[in-house]
Order: structure tokens, then C-alpha cells, then sequence
């Protein structure tokens, strides 16, 4: 029995909110202020001034994905391990930030880092020398690992967790030592949830735009930045429209260079 | 099977029309009255609106805007949905020029004669056909004494290397710009590009100096009463809240001179409640409810009884009463939307 009208409430949506929101990104992209078809807006993007914050978004998205991911996999393979089956306090403590909505919790990061914030407090109390975090680019990424790491948990955690353990006790009966069994049985099998977490961080993580000028102190405008410049400030939609176009285009490639690394979709946790 | 989709989609759209179109006729045989507000984040008692709608029984619908040129995004893509709005100035000027704006009936507003005497004809709109100014105030610069040398009376101090980290700088084109065009010894409103270039090779230079310590425009009045960094350019109203707050920091309009601005109170020619946005107009500027906005938000207001209500220190608060001679050396922001293209392209290079 077909059932198919179940999904109409959801293409209804997606046809005003995702579709139709596209199309005016692509029109405003591909004409000018006088609504002619006109690509000087998509040439504009190539100026050294925006492919260095270009740069900047790829390269601290980047990194926040490796530190995410060195911090994440332990995590998720502790948490998926049997010693920890019955114990879930772990398991809510990371979502338990999920909970809370991201800004209100990158504005918790502010006062801990500012100078004289609470860590600066304390690290004066103890007679140590205060650190300058706010304002830097080492505050921008710890805001960003902050709020990205349930995102390469979970589903690095999910594929761990289904993976069949009579899978690692044949590679153990057959003489493998636990190194062996982890980089020959584990790891491969944990990929698709690897790579469905980077693809999680990555995304959000070179999008990010309120992060940058709440612990950076707008002093690094990142890509997100820059486009929401464009539509509330500069008043210039057709250019902010570009720079949106080629935001989704890398994107886009990314996806589909990492869809290859797992081609049955298997780690896919959205 | 996707006919169908097809034909399902636009059903429940059309529906979606009809069910909206009902309930707007059924708001209208009602007859509520009602106007919708556009002002400033943070920029009115809220308590004042109540009293309004209760006085009134106008339904007041509020909302908000960061800077001007968000505003004016939002009054272009939604016309006809907001009445009365607080532009500043060289905006009330610009919109005058692309007739964005009704003319007042003053018989309508008869409280704005508590104006005093330079608001009533301010330069943007000689003859105050189209605004009636609702607060003004200065830019200048907010220091902590504890953390500078000695007096601070230039705009030259944002630029001295010593102050590592150590100065807050708006992240707001015009006003940035200003400060160091004025420091230069241009005027506010230059668009040469000698001027500007200038100008973006000071700001380079005090962002490659690690002077700055951030580009930020709401954050920075909390962080300078926290004691986050030496100094900041502020606008005066933000500059007293953070001085009642921390009665350590001063404020100072440097010697090259500044900005003076006006935010005005219009109504919108494609609005549809006139006659409540001029009642909410004459309303702001009755004596004791300008002197509670005043109170509230802390900037200057134009209102002549409020001003006759100030106490000593007030008086002697350069933020809310400076002298003769500093408000001769100020200027007015005026419309150069034309040439705004040069201050972004410099703007972002600064930024980047």
C-alpha cells in the first residue's frame, strides 16, 4: 500500500524553505542591482580581500575538524566499549550541551575568557601570570571545538556501537593483539562514522559566523562573517548571495569527495 | 503520482492564502488601532509603551534594529509593515531625498514645541518637516584612567602602540572611519579618495600595532566596565550607562572634534496608522516621559524640560552636557550613500 501522501507536509516545507530560497540565492548571485544576468558579483569573490577570509574559514574549520576528531573518537570508542554498557551519565553529560541553544553558551565562553574573566581570575588568585584568550584565534577555535564535538561523537559512537563484536572476537581468537584489532577491524569498520562526523563539524565549522566575533571580538572575520555583513549591513544582497553560492559549491564538492569514502552511506547519522 | 504531489502542494497554498486572508479581514472589521514601532535595540523605557497603549488603547507592536543601515535593509525589503522609526540623521536626510518620509502635521504633535532651540531646525531637515528629534548625543572616546597616561584628549591615543590589545574600536564603517577622518584633519563626511586611503592605512597599521583589542558595537560598554581594555570609541549614551555602572571611566570628545548626531522620530509615507504614529510622537516628547526614556537609556535628550531637570553632576557629564565650544567642533553625519562603495571596499580590507 502506498502511502507516499505522508511525505507531501514535508515537500510543502521543503519547497518554501529549502527550494525556493535556493533559487533566490542563485538569482541574486547571477544578476546586478538593476536585475540584469551579470557575473560581476561572482568575479568580486576572487578579491584578495575575501578569498584571505576565505582562507581563514577553511583553514580554522579545518583544524577544528582534526581536534574534534582527536578528542571525539576516544571519546565515542570508551563510550561504545562494553565496560560502559549500563553506565549512560558519560553518554548524556556530552549531549547534555546540545540542550542548550549555541549562542547562550558562546556567550558562557566569553566571560570565562576574557581578561578578566573567570580563568584570568582564577590563574591571578594562584599568582600565575594572566593569558590573553579573547580576542584570538585560539578563543575562535576552542568556541568552535566547544560547540562541534557532540556532532563528531555521535555519530562516530553510532557506528562503533552496531559494529558486530563477534567480528573483533574472531580477529582475538586468531592471535590478533588489541593494536592489531583496533587498526585492522575497528578503525575500518568506524569509518563511515568518521566520516560522517567530519562532514558535521566541517560543515557548521567553516559557516560559523557568531563564534568569530563573540570570542574573536570581531577582530576574525570568517566567511559566515562576511555574508552576514553583506545582508544586514552593506545592504548588498547580490554579493552576499555569491559568496553564499560558493560557500554551498565547496561544500557540495566536500560531501561528495567524502560520499565516495562511503559509498553505502553507512555512517550517515543526519 | 508527481501530478499529484503538484496539484496537493498548491491546494494546501492556497488554502494557506485563504485562512490568512480571512483572519485580516476579521483583524480589520474589529477596528483595532494599532502602529508598529522601529527603534533602536534597547532605546526606550519599555515601560513607556505600555503606558501608551494603556492611554491611548493603541496596540503598539515593537521592534528592533543594531545600526542604521540594517534598518533602512529592512524598511526597503518590508514596506508598509513599520510607522513610526528612529532614523539618525544623514538617514533622515537620505530618506527625505528618496521621499521615504511623511510630512508631519505638527497641529497633530503640539509637544514638540519642548524642543530645544538647535533641534528644532537641525541641518537634515531645516525646516523639522519631516522629524522631531528623540535623542542626540557625541562620539568620543571612553578611557579608564587607572589603565592610560595621563589625560586622554586625541583621537591620536587609539593609535599609540602602547596600549597593546588595549582599545575597542566600533565595528560601525561611518563611525570608525570618522574618528580617524577627523584625527587626519578631514571632515566627517569626506569621500575623497586621498582621505579614505589615508584613513584605511591608519587603521591598518593600528590593527597590525596589536592596538585593537576588538570590533565589536553592543559587547563593548559591559567590557569596558569590566576593565577589559584601556579605551574604546563610544557613542555618548553607551559611554554613560557604562559610566553609571563604573564611575571610574571618563569620557572625553577629543580636541580634532567629532560627530554630534540627532536620532529622529518619522513616520513612514507607505504607513497605514498616521495619525496613531503622530500620537506616539507627541507622546515621546511630553516632559515626564522623555524624562523617563532619558533616565532609562542615558543619552541626551533634545526635550528642554528634561534638560532644565539635570543635577550638577550631570551638568559637568561631557557624555550628556558638553560645552559650547566642544558641540561647535562637532559635525553632522550627512547623506554620502553614493560614495559608500569606497568607505566598504576599505572597510573589509581593514577587517579581512
Amino acid at each position: 500500500m502506498k502511502r507516499s501522501w505522508f511525505a507531501y507536509p514535508y515537500s510543502l516545507w521543503m519547497v518554501i524553505f529549502t527550494i525556493a530560497p535556493m533559487i533566490f540565492v542563485v538569482y541574486f548571485a547571477l544578476t546586478d542591482t538593476s536585475g540584469a544576468l551579470s557575473l560581476s558579483n561572482m568575479a568580486a569573490v576572487g578579491q584578495e580581500t575575501y578569498l584571505k577570509i576565505l582562507w581563514r574559514s577553511l583553514y580554522l574549520a579545518l583544524i577544528c575538524t582534526v581536534i574534534c576528531l582527536l578528542l571525539g573518537y576516544p571519546a565515542a570508542y570508551f563510550l561504545a566499549s562494553k565496560d560502559f554498557n549500563k553506565n549512560q551519565t558519560l553518554f548524556v553529560l556530552i549531549l547534555l550541551p546540545m540542550w542548550m541553544n549555541f549562542l547562550l553558551r558562546t556567550y558562557a565562553m566569553m566571560s570565562l575568557m576574557e581578561n578578566q574573566g573567570i580563568i584570568n581570575t582564577l590563574l591571578k588568585a594562584m599568582g600565575l601570570e594572566p593569558v590573553r584568550m579573547i580576542g584570538t584565534e585560539g578563543a575562535v577555535l576552542v568556541g568552535m571545538v566547544y560547540n562541534f564535538l557532540p556532532f563528531m561523537v555521535l555519530p562516530v559512537h553510532t557506528s562503533l556501537k552496531k559494529m558486530d563484536q563477534r567480528v573483533i572476537e574472531a580477529a582475538e581468537d586468531l592471535g590478533a593483539n588489541p593494536a592489531q584489532v583496533f587498526r585492522r577491524v575497528t578503525l575500518p569498520l568506524s569509518m563511515p562514522g568518521v566520516i560522517s562526523g567530519v562532514t558535521m563539524v566541517f560543515m557548521p565549522a567553516v559557516t560559523t559566523f557568531a563564534i568569530s566575533r563573540l570570542l574573536g571580538s570581531g577582530n576574525f572575520m570568517m566567511f559566515g562573517d562576511l555574508i552576514d555583513k553583506q545582508f544586514l549591513e552593506l545592504n548588498n544582497w547580490h554579493f552576499g548571495s555569491s559568496l553564499s553560492l560558493i560557500m554551498m559549491a565547496l561544500i557540495i564538492i566536500s560531501i561528495s569527495l567524502l560520499n565516495k569514502a562511503d559509498p553505502k552511506g553507512e555512517g550517515s547519522a543526519i | 503520482m508527481k501530478k499529484n504531489a503538484l496539484v496537493s502542494i498548491l491546494a494546501i497554498l492556497l488554502a494557506c492564502c485563504v485562512v490568512m486572508g480571512c483572519a485580516s479581514a476579521l483583524a480589520d472589521s474589529q477596528k483595532q488601532r494599532t502602529l508598529t514601532v522601529f527603534n533602536w535595540f534597547d532605546y526606550i523605557d519599555e515601560d513607556v509603551i505600555k503606558m501608551f497603549e494603556q492611554e491611548t488603547g493603541i496596540k503598539v507592536t515593537y521592534t528592533n534594529f543594531t545600526t542604521n543601515e540594517e534598518m533602512f535593509v529592512k524598511l526597503e525589503k518590508s514596506a508598509g509593515s513599520y510607522d513610526v522609526i528612529f532614523p539618525s540623521d544623514y538617514i533622515i536626510e537620505r530618506m527625505i531625498k528618496e521621499d521615504m518620509l511623511e510630512e508631519l502635521d505638527m497641529s497633530k504633535i503640539p509637544n514638540a514645541a519642548n524642543l530645544i532651540d538647535w533641534c528644532k531646525s537641525p541641518d537634515y531637515d531645516p525646516e523639522g518637516k519631516y522629524s522631531v528629534a528623540y535623542m542626540w548625543g557625541t562620539v568620543g572616546i571612553l578611557y579608564d584612567p587607572d589603565q592610560v597616561d595621563g589625560e586622554i584628549d586625541s583621537w591620536g591615543a587609539l593609535f599609540d602602540p602602547q596600549y597593546k590589545y588595549g582599545v575597542f574600536m566600533l565595528d560601525s564603517i561611518r563611525d570608525s572611519f570618522g574618528v580617524c577622518l577627523r584625527y587626519l584633519g578631514y571632515s566627517l563626511n569626506d569621500h575623497s579618495e586621498e582621505a579614505l586611503d589615508a584613513v584605511k592605512d591608519l587603521l591598518i597599521q593600528q590593527k597590525n600595532d596589536n592596538i585593537v583589542a576588538g570590533y565589536l558595537v553592543d559587547e563593548t560598554k559591559d567590557k569596558m566596565v569590566a576593565g577589559e581594555a584601556a579605551m574604546a570609541v563610544m557613542w555618548s549614551g553607551d559611554a554613560m550607562y557604562a559610566i553609571e555602572e563604573n564611575e571610574n571611566l571618563r569620557y572625553v570628545i577629543p580636541k580634532e572634534g567629532s560627530n554630534i548626531w540627532i536620532d529622529g522620530m518619522c513616520v513612514l509615507k507607505n504607513s497605514q496608522h498616521k495619525d496613531e504614529a503622530m500620537e506616539f510622537i507627541n507622546f515621546l516628547c511630553r516632559p515626564d516621559i522623555a524624562a523617563m526614556n532619558q533616565e532609562y537609556i542615558s543619552y541626551c535628550s533634545p526635550i528642554q524640560q528634561v534638560v532644565d531637570g539635570y543635577d550638577e553632576e550631570q551638568l559637568n557629564q561631557p557624555a550628556l552636557n558638553p560645552s559650547a565650544e566642544t558641540m561647535e567642533n562637532c559635525e553632522f553625519f550627512h547623506d554620502i550613500t553614493e560614495f559608500m562603495e569606497l568607505y566598504e571596499s576599505r572597510w573589509m580590507e581593514v577587517r579581512a
